[in-house]
This record gives C-alpha cells, structure tokens and sequence, in this order.
C-alpha cells in the first residue's frame, strides 16, 4: 500500500498505524509517504467524507494551510492543478497532505469552510491566485489583490511581468486636486 | 544707506528692514517647516524613521513634523514598493493634501519598482502621481534622504511662487517618459 522513496527519517510505527487503518478505510485513496511525511491523493467525491472523517475520527483537528499546485508542464504530471491541504492533529501530533487533484475546465473543489473554519480565508487566497472555486465558499472574494483584477497570477501560464494590469491607472498631474 | 540695485523710494530706511519679493518670502517659510506625510510602504520606511530619530535629526532642516493626516502635510515621502492595490490609496492621501505640496520617491523601489518586476507592483510611482525629487538607494541612506530634502528646499526657494504657479508650468505638466514607453492596456485582458 505505501511506497517508501524514504532517505531521511522515517514514518514512525504507531503514524504508519494510523495512516494504514485510514487506507483501509477509503480504498480509492493513492497514498505515498517521503521522508517520513504521508500524502493521500483523494478524488473530488471523496474528499468531504474523508476530511469528516479525518477530522472526526483520526483527531486532525487543524488545518494548517490550503494551497495549490500548478503543474503545467512538469515533468511526470497527469493533472494541471493539484489543492493541497495540510492537516495536523494537535493532540496526536500527526500530520498529514490531503492532494486533490482538478483540471481545467472544472476547477470546482468542495469548501472546508463548514469542517475548519479556518479555512475561509485559505480557500479565498487559493481562488486569488489559482483561480480554483470552492463551491459552499460564504464568501469568495479575492483576497489579496484588486477585486478588479481577472486573471489568477500564479497560474504557469500568467507571465511574471503580468498582462499591463499594473500601468492601468489614473494618472495626477500638477494643479490638480 | 544706499544699496547697489535699490529702488531709490526705499533710501532712508533702517537698516535692520529687509527688502524681498512676496514670492520669495512666502517660499522661505515654506521650505523651512516642510511636514511630511510618510508613506512608508516597506524596508525604506525603517530609514525613513531613522531619519526623523535622534541620530539624524531631521528637526535641524524645519521637517521633522511627520503628520499622519494628509490634510497637515505638504510633502510626501513614498518609501517603499507601492503594489496595484496601494495606488489608489496613495493618490487619494497625495489629492488630500493641501497645495503647495511636494513628493519625494524614496528607493529603488518607489522610483522604479525596484528588483520587483512582477505583475502587482508598481513600476516607479512618477508614472502615476507627480514626483520632485528621486532618492537613490536600496534604501537610501538617512544622509540621501536629509540631501534630498535639502535640495527640494533649494527647489522650493528658486522657483516657489505664492500662488503656486510654478506648479502649473508646462514642464510640470509633462507627462512622464515611462507613460509613453509603456502600453497602457484596458480591461481587455483575457480571463484564463
Ligand atoms: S528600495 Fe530596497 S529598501 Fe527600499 S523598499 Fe525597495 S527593497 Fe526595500
């Protein structure tokens, strides 16, 4: 079930334990672990139940960040964009990246408002720059740049020096005002 | 006492009486109790702070009055890089304040953008609102910033008017090379 590419630490007996029972659990979960850190790629029907269940009954009580990875063009990749969650339990000191995989055009992801409210403003950072909607979302807004702003910055095929948003202004002159 | 140049109706009077030009006059008070809104946006506001604490003193130039109300200033300090969303801040703080006003662009990144040549930053604030003085540096020394403001107190005094016409010159009015460089595109960019 879990391949090992480990060089560094190791998944420790009792984390293998658990993370084992949840792959048991959920049979459609691809997990893998790197280092001594665990990661399950979920599909888009799946994810609620098993973040509910993360949640509820393997005490992953934080989210700790939600972000996304493009990968257009990378080597090896079968999907454009993967949303990324990092789960930890505070008790039980697990940690654990939930991967859900999204291609275009339906770059639509359940919101992990309603389990971690935490992620609120997460979800809106990832719809900012990634252009990902998170369906359930009460409020998905842009959050860090202008709401006037169309395109998703962080996207691999947005150029760096963007697309001439930023020389789009008024300008003041002398005497004026 | 007659002095060389001296219209002849001024003869006779005291000595301790000067003779000057309103305009003149007016622009000696001003550039001697600038008050600076500062606009520190990122690093360069911590040698902004420098400048106005004790070891660089700033009082000793009449500017060390930093008001954080636009409406009690008349000279700006942008000291930082100024992203897409801060623009519009920074133009309605610079519309706010009371004429004569001045603007200082302080660093790299408010003169140019900087190293940030990226999609929300903008690239040199002159594009966007007037400037007067440029101060190089990433950040600027403290001395930079006091030379720049003395030499907008030479500007002030050599060409100040009461009403502020000079403000109205056609090289004032000019716009900036880098507005004509660059393509201002509209809200025609395309949605991925
Ligand atoms: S010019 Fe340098 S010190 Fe000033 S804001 Fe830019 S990066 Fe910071």
């Amino acid at each position: 079930m879990t391949e090992e590419h480990t060089t560094g630490e190791q998944t420790t007996e009792p984390e293998q334990k658990v993370f084992e029972q949840i792959a048991a659990q959920f049979p459609g979960l691809a997990v893998s672990a790197f280092r001594g850190q665990t990661r399950v790629v979920v599909s888009r029907d799946e994810l609620i139940t098993l973040m509910q269940t993360l949640r509820d009954e393997y005490s992953f009580d934080m989210l700790v960040d939600v972000t996304c990875v493009d990968y257009l063009n990378y080597r090896g990749a079968e999907d454009r964009f993967h949303v990324v969650y990092q789960l930890a339990g505070t008790d039980s000191g697990l940690r654990l990246t939930v991967c859900l995989p999204l291609n275009e055009p339906d770059l639509n992801a359940p919101s992990m408002t309603a389990l971690w409210s935490g992620a609120n403003w997460m979800e809106r950072e990832v719809w900012d720059m990634f252009g990902i909607r998170f369906e359930g979302h009460p409020d998905l807004r842009r959050i860090l740049l202008p709401d006037a702003f169309e395109a998703h910055p962080l996207r691999k095929d947005y150029p760096l020096q963007g697309r001439g948003e930023r020389h789009n202004f008024e300008v003041l002159r002398r005497g004026e005002g | 006492m007659a002095v060389a140049g001296m219209p002849e109706h001024f003869e006779g009077l005291p000595e301790n009486v000067v003779v000057s030009r309103l305009d003149e006059l007016g622009s000696w008070c001003r550039k001697n109790s600038l008050w600076p809104m500062p606009f520190a946006t990122a690093c360069c506001g911590i040698e902004l702070m420098a400048t106005g604490a004790s070891r660089h003193d700033l009082a000793r130039f009449g500017a060390e009055v930093f008001r954080f109300s636009p409406r009690q200033c008349d000279l700006m300090i942008v000291a930082g890089r100024v992203v897409m969303k801060m623009l519009p801040v920074l133009q309605r703080i610079w519309q706010q304040m009371p004429e004569p006003k001045w603007c200082i662009s302080m660093g790299a990144c408010a003169s140019t953008g900087g190293v940030f040549d990226t999609y929300s930053v903008v690239q040199g604030i002159d594009r966007f609102v007037p400037v007067d003085m440029y101060v190089p540096g990433c950040p600027p020394r403290p001395e930079q910033l006091i030379q720049a403001i003395i030499d907008l107190q030479d500007k002030i005094q050599r060409e100040g008017t009461l009403d502020g016409r000079e403000f109205l010159s056609a090289q004032q009015q000019m716009t900036k090379r880098a507005l004509i460089e660059l393509p201002i595109l509209g809200q025609g960019f395309s949605q991925p």
